[in-house]
């Protein structure tokens, strides 16, 4: 049982999993029961009533009242648990408990952004506390995006104007994988996060250091620091680095240079720029390409939008 | 229902797979009730779309139900009203078999529909005038609510799509009108008339709802 | 509606035996000839035919996208297309097989051969309108094609905003396409209650109706009451991206939830439009291969109406994750599983039906066999996902994928090639070459069975759909799954080679090769123009087996229409007369 629920179902890691699981196994089990039983029957009949002759006469049987309403009542109690028992799952799924830990999610194309009590900020990593229940409020910023992640067997809609919400109580430090299950395009496939459940002690620590959102490590140079924020923003899952064409100009060699704008006009590739480009996206866009980049206002602070531009200079 | 008898009128417009021309009125009458049922799905979406706005925004819709006129509307509807009447005249006439009426019927019908596209082409320019344009075109100072361009993407989407079918009404009643100064109809054939009365008054009835959800809120 | 006919008086009429010849020298498809014929022509069954060939040209545009998509998946990251192709070919992929394919597939296709023939009609209520019934599918399918040369579209077929009202390509146009179409839909649903409500034979009562038609009947309520909620979502949304009217987008004050309830509320039912025609089908074939009278007639025909209009109250289920409020997905999940019921009952009464039959397994008996496995499976796993918890985890994964591949191509699409073989010797008069037929269904059923089995548990494992890149871990399902989608694709080019050559080299098929006691098998091998040279009477019902076939070839003696008349059939002096 255990090989096979391996082979079906990711590992159960929050405390509701296993309540999803057996569930799953009871429809199944009972689908597969009513499934064989059925294809034995038709097997069966096929064969005892094959044809022999071509003049045979079949006895004429129209219906039969108890054995319809059996076949009606039975599957309608069967149902019928089902639908109960999932409903009660749900509920234990939606009813968040009172002392949850709250973390905002934001989701855009196409990453996934969390927003801790103190400030801090993190893109693509989730980081929890262990044992502890979480309660996240979600909202997007462009379109509908789902936030799935199997091994606690949730999934909730982030949707754009409102706040959804989930909660979930992983027991065990440990990563999990968040997928998006909403289509949104291009890089749909690629919009994933890491949920990484730590002990409580080591989460305080870690929220205490990255309080008040990024700042520069120390001993990084701020090219290479841009660099990092590049990826951890999937800026480079449109803007390529290398000078490969994406959904957004590439990076490389564009500092300096003079680019066509969608509106006839042209514009020269500055400091100012880069920086208005990445705050209003939608103000002066390359001749060629859609608008369809989000703005980083509020995200992005200066230090921040600084180093990419350094990391962009060093793009020759 | 009207008393087909056998004579030699009906089987000019009979077709060949019904078994009588009773058959193929009441097929085509039937048929048409349907396609209403349908109709009144297509604007159903819109309706439930109204009802859900006017729940979130009730305010937005007070006020901006001012902007509309409601004298105009309130004609629009008499006139609305009054050519639902003539076609159910024209239709009378057809079994009593007055052909010159049922032309002349007809006839009103399609002025008194040209009427009522008119007074809402006048209103739709006045309000393009101030600036009321649909959604994102939206430009109206006047109405102090951030969602009123909601409103008028509803009140434009609902006016409009009732107007096509307010011309596609026209389109028909001239093609009867012609019909019928050819002298196609009579006491024993008139199922285009009746058939396209009844697309007439659902026109009509789908406007006597629009009327008092966009006019006469307060 | 009959008020003034039925009121009439009690009519004894004279009948006779009309026993139809195999095949007579004139028939529908050479006493009028000529493409022009074809275009202008108001004939059911030519108007059926032309859709056939339609369907089937759309079906293979569409299996040919889903095996690049396939094929695509062989490798985690890129294997051979960018990842905007991969999601303009799974959206197009999606929307051909649907509106293209699926939803006028029975209906349009077979059930305009066929509906008249077995009322004992001419042709349909409104011969015209079903012609332009087809040219506007086609017009709209034109359309339809023009959005993938211009543009393209990458929303999937559900056209979900504001994704759908902020990204680039032809959406516009393929939602105006699709809105087209959707009218044609419309039309024909229009036609075929009337048809069915106007145009049935003398004697042929509601009790008498083959279940094929009350599947038609239940399907074209679906399509009158749901299609126009599709046709007005999808103008607002295109009316979204012209005018920006804001309905359905949060920025200027719209809902984009409210878009999923407007689409849902037509496309839960058109699941139903896709596969309760199927079990109308399923119906006649189980009947006439075992030779037996159908168990539970009534239960057969009700529960199809009872799908149809709880299949309207269901939609939420397809949004337990959207944010729709807790309460809403309880009754959504409770009404869900209702629909389960008269589903099960059908399963239940054609098993029932095999029971001391006399059961020959040609091939389009052992295509509903593939049905019944299939079928079995789609639905079960629908259960699954109408249990809310459950629905949480696999929403939107492959398992939901699988499911639905199982219901409609697994179901509909195996009903569709059975009803195709059952009345193939009625639309062209051939015999096709029935071991092929029977390699083939088995080639079909595992191919499908290795393409989808795998994203069961892909889907339960998390897998998401609509992905161009995954997780290595699943490489071995999308494999196994991408091997199966190509022998399932071989298994369709063998059913097309076979028919088509059947057509040229086929033998000569006699009118009533199954020996079936329904009326579209009692007149000859190919139909004549109008059907039937004599106005049929019925006194049995379709699936009395035990009366003699005598009974059923059944004609109007003497002139006169015998309709609006209660029938009372004398014969030869002999009272037959039905109750």
């Amino acid at each position: 049982m255990d090989a096979l629920n391996d082979l079906f179902l990711p590992p159960a890691k929050s405390t509701l999993a296993s309540q999803t699981d057996t569930l799953f196994w009871f429809v199944h089990l009972s689908s597969l029961a009513l499934t064989i039983g059925l294809i034995a029957v038709i097997v069966y009949f096929v064969y005892k009533y094959r044809r022999k002759s071509e003049d045979e006469v079949t006895p004429l049987i129209t219906h039969n009242n108890k054995l319809e309403v059996t076949w009606s009542v039975i599957p309608l109690i069967l149902v019928l648990i089902v639908f109960g028992w999932g409903y009660q799952v749900f509920m234990n799924q939606r009813v968040v408990p009172d002392d949850a830990y709250e973390v905002n999610v934001t989701a855009q194309k196409w990453i996934w952004q969390f927003q801790y009590e103190n400030g801090a900020r993190t893109t693509g990593e989730l980081h929890v506390p262990a044992g502890r229940p979480i309660k996240l409020v979600m909202s997007s910023n462009d379109v509908i995006h789902s936030f799935f992640v199997p091994d606690y067997r949730l999934k909730q809609d982030v949707v754009p104007g409102r706040y959804t919400e989930m909660w979930f109580n992983a027991p065990d430090p440990g990563e999990s994988i968040v997928y998006c299950t909403e289509y949104c395009g291009t890089d749909h496939s690629n919009m994933l996060a890491n949920i990484i459940v730590h002990e409580q002690d080591d989460f305080e620590n870690w929220l205490a250091e990255n309080a008040g959102g990024a700042s520069k490590p120390d001993d990084m140079p701020p090219a290479e620091w841009g660099k990092q924020i590049a990826q951890e923003y999937a800026c480079s899952t449109c803007h390529s680095a290398d000078g490969s064409q994406m959904v957004g100009p590439t990076w490389k060699g564009t500092f300096g240079s003079e680019e066509p704008l969608a509106d006839g006009s042209t514009v020269t590739v500055d400091e100012n720029y880069i920086r208005e480009s990445i705050l209003e996206p939608n103000a002066k866009v390359v001749e060629g390409y859609p608008a369809v980049m989000n703005t980083y206002q509020g995200q992005l602070n200066d230090e921040q939008i600084n180093a990419i531009i350094e990391y962009i200079k060093t793009l020759k | 229902m009207a008393n087909h008898s056998s004579s030699a009128s009906e089987s000019r417009f009979m077709q060949h797979h019904f078994v009588d021309a009773d058959q193929q009125f009441d097929a085509a009458k039937m048929g048409m009730w349907i396609f209403l049922v349908t109709e009144i799905l297509f604007f159903g979406g819109l309706f439930a779309a109204y009802v859900v706005y006017r729940l979130w925004y009730p305010e937005l819709f007070t006020l901006a139900s001012e902007e509309l006129n409601t004298l105009w509307g309130g004609v629009n509807t008499v006139v609305l009203i009054g050519s639902s009447l003539t076609v159910a005249m024209a239709i009378k006439s057809a079994q009593l078999n007055q052909k010159k009426n049922i032309a002349i019927n007809l006839g009103i019908t399609l002025a008194l529909a040209g009427v009522f596209m008119v007074i809402k082409y006048f209103e739709w320019t006045h309000k393009f005038h101030l600036g009321i344009f649909p959604g994102e075109f939206y430009s109206f100072e006047g109405i102090d609510h951030p969602k009123a361009n909601i409103f008028f993407s509803l009140y434009y989407l609902m006016t409009g799509l009732h107007g096509i079918h307010v011309v596609i009404g026209m389109g028909l009643m001239a093609w009867l009108l012609w019909r019928s100064l050819k002298g196609h109809f009579n006491s024993e054939y008139y199922t285009p008339v009746e058939i396209t009365g009844l697309y007439w008054h659902l026109v009509d009835i789908i406007w006597i709802f629009l009327f008092p959800l966009f006019y006469l809120i307060d | 509606m009959d008020t003034a006919e039925s009121s009439s008086t009690l009519n004894k009429i004279q009948v006779q035996r009309f026993k139809p010849d195999d095949n007579p020298d004139k028939h529908y498809l050479n006493e009028e000839t000529g493409l022009w014929s074809w275009l202008t022509t108001v004939d059911h069954k030519k108007i059926g035919i032309m859709y056939l060939a339609s369907i089937t040209f759309f079906f293979f545009i569409g299996g040919l996208m889903a095996l690049l998509v396939r094929t695509e998946l062989w490798t985690p990251a890129k294997t051979f297309i960018e990842a905007n192709t991969y999601n303009q070919l799974f959206t197009l992929h999606g929307a051909v097989m649907i509106f293209l394919f699926l939803v006028p597939s029975v209906p349009a296709a077979l059930g305009n051969f066929i509906l008249p023939l077995q009322l004992g009609a001419k042709d349909v209520a409104f011969p015209r309108l079903n012609l332009l019934s087809y040219y506007l599918y086609l017009a709209g399918s034109f359309i339809a094609v023009y959005a993938i040369f211009s543009g393209g579209i990458d929303t999937g077929w559900t056209f979900y905003t504001p994704y759908s009202s902020s990204t680039g390509g032809a959406v516009t146009t393929m939602t105006f396409g699709v809105f087209v179409i959707g009218f044609s839909s419309i039309l024909t649903g229009v036609n075929f209650i009337t048809t069915i409500h106007k145009m049935r034979a003398p004697g042929l009562t509601w009790d008498k109706l083959p279940l094929f038609c009350w599947g038609l009947y239940a399907t074209s309520i679906i399509q009158i009451l749901a299609t126009p909620v599709l046709a007005i979502t999808l103008a607002l949304v295109a009316m979204e991206r012209i005018l920006g009217i804001g309905i359905f987008d949060p920025a200027l004050g719209g809902d984009p939830v409210l878009y999923q309830h407007f689409f849902w509320f037509y496309s839960h039912p058109a699941v139903y439009i896709m596969i309760v025609p199927g079990f109308g089908v399923v119906s006649e074939i189980i009947s006439t291969f075992s030779k037996k009278h159908i168990f539970g007639y009534w239960a057969i025909a009700l529960s199809s109406l009872a799908i149809a209009f709880i299949g309207f109250l269901v939609w939420g289920h397809h949004m337990f994750v959207s944010g729709q409020a807790t309460l809403a997905s309880m009754v959504f999940s409770f009404l869900t599983f209702l629909v389960g019921i008269p589903t099960g009952i059908k399963m239940f009464n054609w098993t029932a039906t095999l029971y001391k039959g006399s059961i020959k397994l040609a091939s389009p008996l052992l295509y509903i066999f593939g049905f019944f496995f299939l079928f079995l499976v789609g639905g079960l796993t629908g259960i699954v996902l109408g249990s809310i918890a459950l629905d949480v985890h696999l929403h939107d994964t492959y398992y939901v994928v699988a499911h639905f591949h199982f219901v409609m191509v697994g179901g509909m699409v195996m009903a569709f090639l059975a009803g195709l073989h059952y009345w193939w010797p009625k639309i062209t008069g051939k015999m096709y070459n029935e071991t092929m037929a029977k390699i083939a269904c088995g080639i079909i059923f595992v191919g499908f069975n290795v393409t989808f089995l795998p994203q069961f548990v892909m889907g339960s494992q998390g897998m998401p759909r609509r992905y161009f890149n995954y997780i290595e871990q699943f490489q071995p399902f999308h494999q196994v799954s991408t091997i199966g989608s190509y022998i399932l694709g071989l298994g369709f080019l063998m059913v097309f080679y076979y028919l088509v050559k059947s057509i040229y080299r086929g033998k000569q098929a006699p009118a009533n090769p199954w020996g079936s006691r329904a009326l579209e098998w009692q007149i000859s091998a190919m139909p004549p123009l109008h059907n039937f040279h004599h106005t049929p009477v019925i006194i049995n019902g379709p699936y009395d087996y035990h009366k003699p076939m005598e009974e059923f070839q059944l004609g109007l003696a003497e002139s006169g229409n015998g309709h609006g008349h209660d029938v009372e059939v004398t014969k030869e002096g002999e009272d037959l007369s039905a109750e």
